[in-house]
């Protein structure tokens, strides 16, 4: 069988360099994992190590350094060459093919023969599904099984086409207990076998209890590794960087509610949230803290009515007015704004000039465009938020940080509730500062705000309660003064939520 | 290379280039003489004042086509299901026409009704398409395939059921109108009808007008660049999105309805004449631009018209014209693929 085969790899990364446009991903990394061990890759989002673990299983190149398997110097060209080189990739989302039966998905990437071996292939993969205590059944089909079923199926496939290597991209999302015992168990066995095993992931308990080393990225860079025993604080300090003094914050007074939610169920692709409760009242500013994919997007869309709750309640205003099931056009006219990350993919129009935008988004009405007005429009925004750009520029050609100004400019006045997910992710020092004052300012007229971040500074800096998100479980309303980077950090990984709950319970 | 209308004009005449080289290969293998076939073309569109009015003729219905689906591209939908919304508004002006026919009515409120009926049949066939791709997440290119079968179809079965001529059913379609009824042919042609070249001149400037002057086709334009940006900007993509199968199916009734009382003056099995396939390449063809619609379907229209005498002068199939709007097609296609990987690679150089 094939996947007996030599089974030892020692991979080593050196100098690897990857930049998109200005952004440098990964920045001179280098380290090395032996064979027979787990090397966990710790990091929040955006820190790089999801493009490191594509560029080791050729779906990237990079710009400059050199993977070493086994001493030798590779080029990995695509992920058919990684599988070749023994180098199999687990991906957050199974790649596999629901709509077919699992034997099928099995034998999908093997090369050679023309017309499958089924009764061969069956046969082993039985062999190697006994071997490691799965039950699946070959001839059922992809879309019945379970996410972590189909993770079994993934790693049964990858041994079964010569992996030698395993990376597991974020792989205790989404999958029960049970199963994830089932799979540390299988990487433990695995890598007693000789096997080199990439864990990436953000949960730092998973890691601890899981990896025989960890590396830790940062803004694309390795800011160091740390063997067993595990400190949590010092994993969680390379993570998110030095604790920054805060400037204290003055304390505001807020005004009625604006937004009451009300025990509300949501059910996202891969996460599920219980039994919400909120009220966010008028000036108040709400931090979304938690990895990405934790709830908080789906959260945030369903205070829009971009999704629609599947238990409890949303209501605004003092009145109390009922908004459960109404879409997003109702949550828009009742003051609502959405303010999407993606800003060319989901609030922009790229090929519309800045002009056209304004025309759009204040509703104007007629039947010919009123240019004159529209321009006027125009040029009176672009001067108020200061976009270095022109009434007849596309909004492609604006840099990331006027594009967020022309967000903002695009919002409507008066507004109750402004929700946005990372305000100022990518953007510049001064761009962050500006964009941060806009906010403030309609704060001040009563304006509240959710906001959605990865940069803990940025949750303690700015919000007045905090939200912690982890695997669609929520926290209840912290507030920002008592927080420190480090507890919200341990949050986000998923520590400290017993004493959380204690906390609650008895205040 | 940089991005300027120098290159772009660069490309585009080497498309052309491409496209005829390939036919004339095509014309080789054929064992045929390339350039006496298209000088017959040549002739056969330009030669006289009569062929130069039967491509006038031609291009009526095809502009109306286009103009029509410029409206649907600007909102980003492949609206293949133009044939059977031409064939649905050949039938309603068929049936106005029949249910009018006797009325002793005044024949130009006749033919306004048998017009305005042949509207409403284009576009209530658009909408269908677009109710099964809103409401019924059928995608619009396979549910207006289907429904182009089903126009095609029920077409078939009026010309040999219900209307059959008396006597016996002929592909040659329905028994024609009287005289009276035909839309008025201009003094000195055979064939040419004002009226109808007003609708199709009139038609291309209202879809020019609507898409670049109004807030309707601004807001056509942003459901097609980005429809989750638009939704969120506060546009109801899906209204948009239906209003513009319905506008393009309004023109696709038009252009039935022109078939049905301007050139066949009956209704025959083949009534769209494959004017809105052609359509959908002159859109392809001039980047969904509506400014240059009407000089492009002038000359896929002389390039129908030319071709029709190939057969009879060279032994060749009048489907010559298709090879050569196809291959131009494509090459033009392609050759805005190519340029745009250029683009891309100098800019990461860069």
């Amino acid at each position: 069988m094939r996947g007996r085969k030599k089974v030892a790899m020692h991979i080593e990364l050196r100098g690897i360099t990857k930049c998109f446009g200005a952004l440098r991903a990964n920045d001179d990394i280098s380290f090395a994992v032996p064979s027979s061990s787990i090397h966990g890759i710790l990091g929040e989002n955006g820190a790089g190590k999801s493009t490191l673990m594509k560029i080791l299983s050729g779906f990237y190149s990079p710009d400059s350094g050199d993977i070493l398997l086994d001493g030798k110097k590779v080029r990995i060209a695509s992920p058919a060459d990684a599988i070749r080189h023994g180098i199999g990739m687990l991906h957050q989302d199974p790649l596999d093919f629901p709509p077919l039966k699992v034997i099928d998905d099995f034998i999908l990437g093997s090369r050679g023969n023309l017309i499958p071996n089924y009764k061969n292939a069956t046969r082993e993969f039985r062999e190697l599904a006994d071997r490691f205590g799965f039950s699946i059944d070959p001839e059922s089909y992809v879309d019945m099984l379970t996410v972590g079923e189909r993770q079994q199926l993934e790693i049964l496939r990858l041994l079964w086409l010569g992996a030698r290597a395993l990376i597991l991209d974020e792989p205790t999302t989404g999958i029960s207990l049970p199963q994830k015992e089932k799979l540390f168990a299988t990487l433990k066995k695995l890598a007693s076998e000789g096997m080199t095993i990439l864990f990436v992931s953000h949960k730092l308990e998973d890691v601890e209890a899981l990896c025989n080393r960890v590396s830790v990225l940062r803004q694309g860079k390795l800011v160091g590794s740390m063997d067993p025993p595990f400190e949590t604080g010092a994993l969680v300090e390379m993570m998110f960087g030095k604790e920054i003094a805060l400037e204290p914050k003055a304390q505001l007074r807020f005004g009625s509610n604006v937004l009451h939610i009300k025990h509300v169920d949501l059910e996202g692709i891969r996460i599920q949230i219980k039994g919400l409760d909120l009220q966010v009242r008028a000036g108040e500013v709400i931090g979304l803290a938690g990895m990405e994919g934790s709830g908080q997007t789906l959260f945030l869309g369903a205070c829009a009515g971009l999704a629609q709750p599947v238990g409890g309640s949303f209501c605004l205003d003092e009145d109390e007015k009922d908004m459960t099931g109404r879409t997003y056009h109702e949550f828009r006219k009742h003051g609502v704004a959405y303010l999407p990350a993606a800003r060319l993919e989901q609030a922009l129009v790229p090929g519309l000039t800045l002009t056209e935008h304004f025309i759009l988004s204040e509703g104007m009405k007629g039947l010919f465009i009123d240019r004159k007005k529209a321009e006027a429009l125009a040029k009176s925004r672009i001067q108020a938020f200061n976009i270095k750009g022109r009434p007849d520029s596309t909004v492609e050609s604006l840099s990331g940080g006027n594009q967020q100004r022309a967000l903002l400019a695009l919002m409507r006045d008066p507004l109750k509730l402004i929700l946005v997910e990372h305000p100022t992710r990518g953007l510049d020092i001064e761009s962050t500062i500006y964009i941060w004052n806009k906010l403030k300012e309609r704060c001040a007229r009563g304006t509240s705000i959710i906001f959605i971040s990865a940069d803990l500074d940025e949750i303690l800096k700015y919000s007045d309660r905090v939200l912690v998100f982890f695997a669609g479980r929520v926290s209840p309303p912290l507030e920002a003064r008592t927080l420190s980077v480090e507890r919200l950090g341990r949050l986000i990984g998923g520590k400290d939520w017993e004493t959380l709950e204690m906390e609650a319970a008895h205040a | 290379m940089r991005d300027n209308r120098a290159t772009r004009l660069l490309f585009q005449v080497a498309a052309i280039l491409f496209a005829l080289i390939v036919t004339t290969g095509v014309l080789f293998l054929a064992k045929a003489q390339p350039f006496a076939a298209y000088k017959y073309i040549v002739l056969g569109a330009l030669g006289s004042w009569d062929v130069v009015t039967n491509v006038l003729v031609s291009w009526v219905p095809l502009l109306l086509a286009t103009s029509g689906l410029l409206v649907t591209f600007t909102v980003g939908l492949w609206n293949i299901g133009i044939e059977g919304q031409i064939t649905l508004g050949a039938i309603f002006t068929t049936w106005a026409m029949r249910l009018m026919e006797q009325s002793g009515w005044n024949p130009t409120l006749i033919l306004i009704l048998a017009v305005l009926a042949g509207m409403l049949g284009g576009a209530l066939w658009a909408m269908l398409a677009g109710a099964l791709k809103t409401f019924g997440g059928v995608n619009e290119i396979f549910g207006g395939l289907g429904l182009n079968f089903v126009a095609t179809a029920l077409n078939i079965w009026l010309i040999f059921g219900p209307w059959k001529r008396p006597g016996v059913a002929s592909m040659s379609g329905t028994i024609p109108f009287d005289r009276s009824l035909w839309m008025p042919i201009a003094q000195g042609s055979s064939r040419l009808t004002p009226a109808t070249l007003v609708m199709a001149i009139i038609g291309i400037l209202v879809v020019y007008a609507m898409i670049e002057g109004t807030y309707f086709g601004l807001r056509l334009k942003a459901v097609g660049k980005n429809a989750r940006s638009a939704h969120i900007l506060g546009i109801p993509t899906w209204q948009y999105m239906m209003s513009s199968f319905a506008v393009c199916g309004i023109f696709a009734g038009v252009a039935g309805a022109v078939q049905v009382t301007a050139v066949y003056h009956r209704l025959i099995p083949s009534i769209s004449s494959g004017y809105g396939y052609l359509g959908l390449m002159v859109a392809m063809l001039v980047g969904y631009r509506a400014s240059l619609a009407a000089p492009v379907a002038l000359f896929f229209a002389a390039l129908n018209v030319g071709s029709i005498q190939l057969p009879i002068v060279l032994k060749l199939d009048s489907s010559l014209a298709g090879v050569l709007q196809g291959t131009l097609v494509l090459f033009v296609i392609l050759g805005q693929g190519v340029r745009s990987r250029i683009l891309k690679k100098t800019k990461v150089k860069s």
